[in-house]
């Protein structure tokens, strides 16, 4: 069943369009991938879906359970269930790991936010005192991020780049806690470019120049993606009968 | 009021039960306007307290090779809505000693109170001294906080200095400090402080890294809101080999506040080093949309960033029982 639908939509920033008459449907309690080459357009469509500033004056609509979300606050759409997960995730000097994955959860107690360290591969003795400053690596503090969106018990979780800038092991601690949001019946949005992070989703979509050129099963896109995109010369540039 | 229900109510204001203040253990001096109204001193320490007209006049003094298990509490307050208190401080923390130093200063109640104070501290020589000094105002502003002082960190001492007002009021504080460093000394000193409605902040820290391989860092964090504004001068010199300083400025403005920072760095020999960073602005938007986006309003959000610039406290301010 679609719990997210986006209608047409179309962005531009500086005149440039980024989004382009985009459409596609978000089923509950799936993990979905979007793929595609740099600059095609993903991460803005998180930030589109997000509402954050400057990613608002869009053409067509993004319904959430049919509802527009047209002029609806980024941190209303966050209470409505939508969240996302940076690439790059912010520091925040002084503010205690406890206070940061509690900010946006209803229980606020070490407890719970131990348990959400704990899915990260975290100790909580280790880290519930720690600031989410630079004192963090980046593979910590990308942990630290998702430990609170699990506090926050989100329905939607937007996700991009979640392999960037991760070892190995931060990056097996990140599929368990996308495990776990599949298991709470969280509707999932890999935001990527990796065939590794597509492997862990249900269903997938490709996107180039803002459009979308494909979607269907991992196996296809990613067979696609792979020989088609990656060696491609015209990246951003699709010819007209790639177009979907 | 009694003297005793006068150090109860010193002790309410800033957050201790008055039947279960201190243990023997702990060092203290409690001043109410220009009366001492409690003092217990330990092995080690001795206090020779002068009331003046419109004050006090303290000297303190840690014994050669002393060293103060837990901190000195010190407690200067004001309770009424008017008055002026003058702390003349004369501190000498003696060689190879080490203490600590707790201290409140609580005004609940100003609305027209001074608290001037003017120290001389001198860290002796591989002494080790750790002040920090929390204020406690109430909701009126009206307290003006003026304190002055100059620091002598001798060769191979260590001294830090922590300054934090976050609840409450400001009111207006100008605080002037200068600090003289010998040789491999070490000197912290810290502001944090919050400021609100038409509060005034200036700061004033200055160190001179004269000794070989001195070290000295100078950090300011301040948050205003409403129409506050706040000054903040740092100068930082080293003239000598090895010297190593940093200035770190951080203020955040919110609504017609106005923050203004000058860092002033001067290095006079070749292989001392000294930096600076200086970050005066709205609140990060990184920071703010993160937070949007777990559901905090943009008021909730922004008092969540400001809470942990100004809760970042020092090695030593981390160790005390301060909630």
């Amino acid at each position: 069943m679609g719990i997210l639908e986006i209608s047409h939509v179309t962005l531009r920033l500086d005149g440039r369009p980024i989004l382009n008459d985009l459409s596609l449907d978000l089923w509950e309690g799936h993990v979905h991938a979007i793929i595609g080459p740099n600059g095609a357009g993903k991460s803005t469509l998180a930030s589109t879906i997000m509402g954050l500033p400057g990613y608002t004056q869009y053409e067509g609509d993004i319904l959430l359970d049919g509802e527009s979300l047209k002029g609806i606050p980024v941190h209303e759409r966050a209470r409505r269930g939508i969240t996302l997960a940076w690439q790059e995730p912010a520091r925040f000097e002084g503010l205690p790991v406890q206070r940061f994955i509690t900010a946006g959860a209803k229980d606020k107690t070490r407890k719970h936010a131990a348990e959400a360290l704990e899915t990260l591969g975290l100790e909580p003795q280790k880290y519930l005192g720690r600031s989410v400053d630079k004192t963090l690596s980046g593979g910590e503090r990308k942990r630290v991020e998702l430990a609170s969106i699990l506090a926050m018990d989100p329905r939607i979780v937007l996700m991009d780049e979640p392999d960037s800038g991760i070892d190995v092991e931060a990056l097996e601690k990140i599929f368990e806690a996308l495990k776990q949001l599949k298991e709470r019946g969280v509707t999932v949005v890999l935001i990527t470019h990796s065939l590794t992070v597509l492997d862990r989703a249900d269903h997938a979509f490709l996107m180039c120049h803002g459009t979308l050129l494909d979607k269907g099963n991992v196996e296809k896109i990613g067979g696609y993606f792979r020989n088609k995109c990656l060696p491609c010369d015209h990246i951003n540039r699709p010819q007209k009968e790639e177009i979907q | 009021m009694s003297t005793q229900n006068v150090v109860a109510e010193l002790l309410k204001s800033i957050g201790v039960n008055p039947d279960h203040p201190f243990g023997d253990d702990v060092a203290r001096i409690q001043v109410h306007q220009n009366h001492v109204v409690g003092i217990h001193l330990i092995p080690g320490l001795k206090v020779e307290a002068d009331e003046t007209k419109d004050g006090i006049a303290a000297h303190l003094l840690v014994e050669e090779g002393a060293v103060l298990k837990k901190p000195v509490h010190i407690c200067f307050g004001v309770l009424p809505e008017e008055g002026l208190q003058h702390i003349q401080l004369n501190i000498d923390i003696r060689q190879d000693s080490k203490a600590s130093i707790l201290a409140h200063c609580t005004f609940p109640n100003a609305k027209q109170v001074e608290h001037v104070m003017d120290a001389q501290i001198t860290v002796g020589p591989r002494a080790h001294y750790a002040y920090f000094e929390r204020h406690v105002h109430g909701p009126y502003g009206g307290v003006q906080v003026i304190p002055n002082a100059k620091i002598v960190v001798h060769e191979g001492a260590e001294f830090s200095t922590e300054f934090e007002l976050i609840k409450g009021r400001a009111g207006t504080i100008k605080f002037d400090y200068e600090a003289e460093c010998r040789a491999r000394s070490i000197l912290e000193m810290t502001a944090r402080i919050n400021g609100r409605e038409n509060d005034i902040i200036v700061i004033q820290e200055t160190a001179h890294l004269i000794g070989e391989a001195a070290r000295g860092a100078l950090t300011s964090h301040i948050a205003l809101r409403d129409s506050a504004r706040a000054e903040v001068f740092n100068t930082l010199t080293a003239n000598a080999p090895r010297a190593r300083g940093h200035v770190d400025c951080k203020e955040i403005v919110v609504g017609q506040a106005v923050a203004k920072a000058v860092p002033i760095v001067e290095v006079m020999h070749p292989t001392a080093h000294v930096t600076h960073e200086a970050a005066i602005g709205s609140v990060d938007s990184k920071q703010l949309q993160t937070l949007l986006a777990r559901g905090l309003d943009e008021e909730e959000a922004t008092d969540l960033i400001i809470e942990g610039l100004l809760s970042k406290k020092t090695a030593f301010s981390s160790t005390l029982p301060l909630s």
